[in-house]
């Protein structure tokens, strides 16, 4: 995809992760990383490996299984003044600090008129396979969208990964950090030196005519194989990764939706109320003249995600369900297709073997 | 607490001046809510508003020992808790009126009260929800090797909530200089404690996470400053948080300007103790008839400017809707 290449160094999603925070940790001493597990011989994944023989237990520290009064305090740390990132090794834990983040870290600017900030990173690992089942695989984002205040960043590559990360960590709101399992072994060329990847901008990873898809999170991963297999019938589509979420660049959406008159959003979580609506609604109310957009969504199908793999390949959106939603937008006219089975193949491949 | 004659005090340390000052403090709560309770029906106010009065002695007990740059985390029953930290009476009133001169810019009312320049961290209308912001602004003094302290004020219903033993836990885990205050006025809004609680050893249950937990039975104001006192001296000395639950009583109904005794839930027989223990009153009685006279007519200066304040005070510009959304615009 079409990242910047300003160097030849490849690195993981999950190093990118932890040497964003380490940088900001060396260049701001407010900057602190807690949250369960983050200082064990784990190291969440490897993301927060090293942390604690650089820093110290004072600034890297675990955490009583309390996801509520942590986030609390997470809060009151910020306005005191520091930067926490507060880690959870699974989205679906999100739910228990709810009240925290929606009913003060969301609102403590507003309601108290700008005299406090809420600097602080919700890092949330989205999980997949594996038998990861009900509740550590929810992507969960749109409700974080829903609610003022908040920002919600879900990086999909391993150079995003430590750009939005830096960002958020440096951005004066409380940022929903959406991370996910399948991307921490996917790597990308990523600059050593510290940078921002900026909220609010969109990237156009492909460029095409025919369809514009967009793919959030892992999704979009899983759009760029579809792209692929598009690419073989002579379709193509223009692959958009939103970065975040809220900020939300609707204007680079909404243009090239305009320009191919279809749109296909494929989102890491459900449908209904979720990011996918909202893009769509979103460029719909934009574009209202000439010819209108033929729009589609994807995500989990309508249930909770079961664990055992017949079942759950039929749950998630995959690069060959992707590639005949965009040929059926695209061609509605057209024979019945599917992608050759060999090639169908190879655009599932994943680098990254189980157990979690 | 009547007994405390002049002498009794002196030995107990008190001076003429910290009982002048005490009294002050309590006597400015329960004016201004008198006020705010008196100017409630004219709809002016716009704003739930749930009054201390009868509860004022918990506020003012506990922020009479701490330092200007001390924290303070009220709770939407705040307003006791915002004066007596110094938060400034006309910034209240404007933001009960729902003005842009209030302390939130009119746009948190009475239940999210904050002054950070007096160190008055923001009230939340959620029972408990700002305990653990408490506990993270203690964090954050202890990283930085400071020896102020954070107070965190709630309500008999908030221990029942989970984030409050999760957060005694983790001060206790950490020493944190937080100081837990239960404002225990028997009604979480009309249920009382028996259909709450399992037990009524709450001082027991917070011992049990290692940290000093102590009661103050009638909500005696000098009581609860000596402990808050010594809670305060030990947690500025690193020794970690401390609990005090005081009794006291609230006088008028759960939200609004009004009493409520004709309801049914409770009766007017248990308002006649607290009143025979009302600490404005027994307090006041310490202070020279003259210092009380001078006093007295002092606060009803600043209350009436606070009024008035308030109501030639400008709402908030259309356009504030939008601001402070986000951090820094």
């Amino acid at each position: 995809m079409s990242l910047p290449v300003t160097d030849q160094r490849l690195l993981t999603y999950v190093d990118a992760l932890r040497e964003a925070m380490a940088q900001e940790m060396r260049h701001d001493p407010s900057v602190f990383v807690f949250g369960l597990d983050v200082d064990d011989h784990k190291a969440i994944q490897g993301s927060t490996r090293g942390l604690l023989q650089e820093f110290g237990p004072e600034r890297v520290f675990a955490t009583p299984l309390s996801e509520d009064a942590m986030t609390g305090v997470a809060i009151g740390a910020a306005m005191a003044g520091m930067r926490p990132v507060h880690v959870h090794i699974r989205m679906d834990f999100l739910m228990l600090a709810m009240n925290q983040l929606i009913n003060i870290a969301s609102k403590s600017s507003y309601m108290y008129d700008g005299q406090v900030k809420v600097p602080m990173v919700v890092r949330s690992m989205i999980g997949k396979s594996w038998g990861q089942g009900a509740q550590h695989s929810q992507g969960l984002h749109a409700m974080f969208m829903h609610v003022p205040g908040l920002k919600v960043v879900a990086p999909s590559n391993a150079y995003d990964a430590k750009g939005t990360l830096i960002a958020a960590i440096r951005d004066d709101n409380p940022v929903i950090f959406v991370e996910h399992r399948l991307l921490y072994f996917t790597d990308a060329f990523v600059p050593e030196d510290p940078f921002v990847v900026p909220f609010g901008k969109a990237r156009v990873c492909t460029q095409g005519d025919d369809i514009t898809v967009v793919g959030v999170s892992n999704m979009l991963l899983e759009c760029l194989r579809a792209h692929e297999l598009l690419t073989d019938i002579g379709i193509q589509a223009e692959v958009i990764d939103p970065i975040s979420l809220v900020p939300l660049d609707i204007d680079t959406i909404a243009n090239s939706a305009e320009r191919t008159g279809r749109l296909l959003v494929v989102d890491n979580a459900w449908t209904n109320c979720g990011a996918s609506a909202e893009i769509v609604a979103r460029v719909i109310e934009r574009v209202q003249s000439g010819k209108p957009i033929q729009v589609k969504r994807m995500g989990y199908a309508p249930t909770t995600c079961p664990t055992t793999p017949v079942l759950e390949r039929e749950f998630y959106p995959d690069p060959v369900k992707i590639a005949r939603a965009a040929y059926a937008l695209v061609r509605p006219e057209a024979a019945h297709w599917a992608p050759d089975p060999d090639r169908a193949t190879l655009a599932y491949q994943v680098q990254f073997r189980g157990p979690f | 607490m009547s007994h405390f004659a002049a002498e009794t005090l002196k030995d107990a340390g008190y001076e003429a001046a910290v009982v002048a000052r005490i009294y002050r403090t309590l006597r400015l709560i329960r004016r201004a809510e008198e006020e705010i309770a008196r100017i409630y029906p004219s709809d002016k106010i716009k704003s739930p508003v749930h009054l201390s009065i009868g509860q004022e002695a918990v506020s003012v007990g506990v922020c009479d020992v701490l330092r200007v740059d001390d924290v303070v985390a009220p709770t939407y029953r705040g307003h006791a808790a915002y004066l007596a930290k110094g938060g400034p009476l006309r910034g209240l009133f404007a933001e009960l009126y729902g003005k842009a001169t209030g302390v939130a810019g009119g746009k948190g009312g009475s239940m999210h009260l904050i002054d950070m320049s007096h160190y008055v961290l923001g009230a939340s209308a959620v029972v408990g929800t700002t305990i653990p912001v408490a506990v993270g602004y203690a964090l954050a003094v202890q990283r930085s090797k400071s020896d102020r302290v954070a107070v965190t004020f709630f309500g008999d219903g908030a221990t029942e909530e989970g984030v409050f033993a999760e957060s005694l836990n983790f001060a206790s885990l950490h020493k944190l200089p937080v100081l837990f205050v239960c404002e225990n006025n028997y009604y979480a809004i009309h249920s009382p404690i028996p259909r709450r609680w399992a037990t009524n050893r709450l001082c027991e249950r917070v011992a049990t996470y290692g940290i000093p937990a102590q009661q103050v039975g009638d909500g005696g104001v000098l009581e609860l400053r000596a402990l808050a006192d010594a809670a305060v001296a030990r947690m500025r000395r690193g020794e970690g948080p401390s609990f005090i639950e005081c009794r006291t009583y609230r006088w008028r109904e759960h939200v609004g300007p009004s009493e409520d005794y004709d309801q049914g839930y409770r009766s007017r027989d248990d308002l006649h103790h607290w009143i025979k223990n009302d600490q404005v009153e027994l307090i006041g009685r310490m202070v020279t008839d003259e210092r009380r006279r001078h006093i007295d007519a002092e606060i009803e200066r600043e209350i009436a400017d606070a009024v008035q304040f308030a109501e030639a005070s400008p709402f908030p510009t259309i356009d504030k809707l939008y601001s402070n959304v986000f951090a820094g615009n």
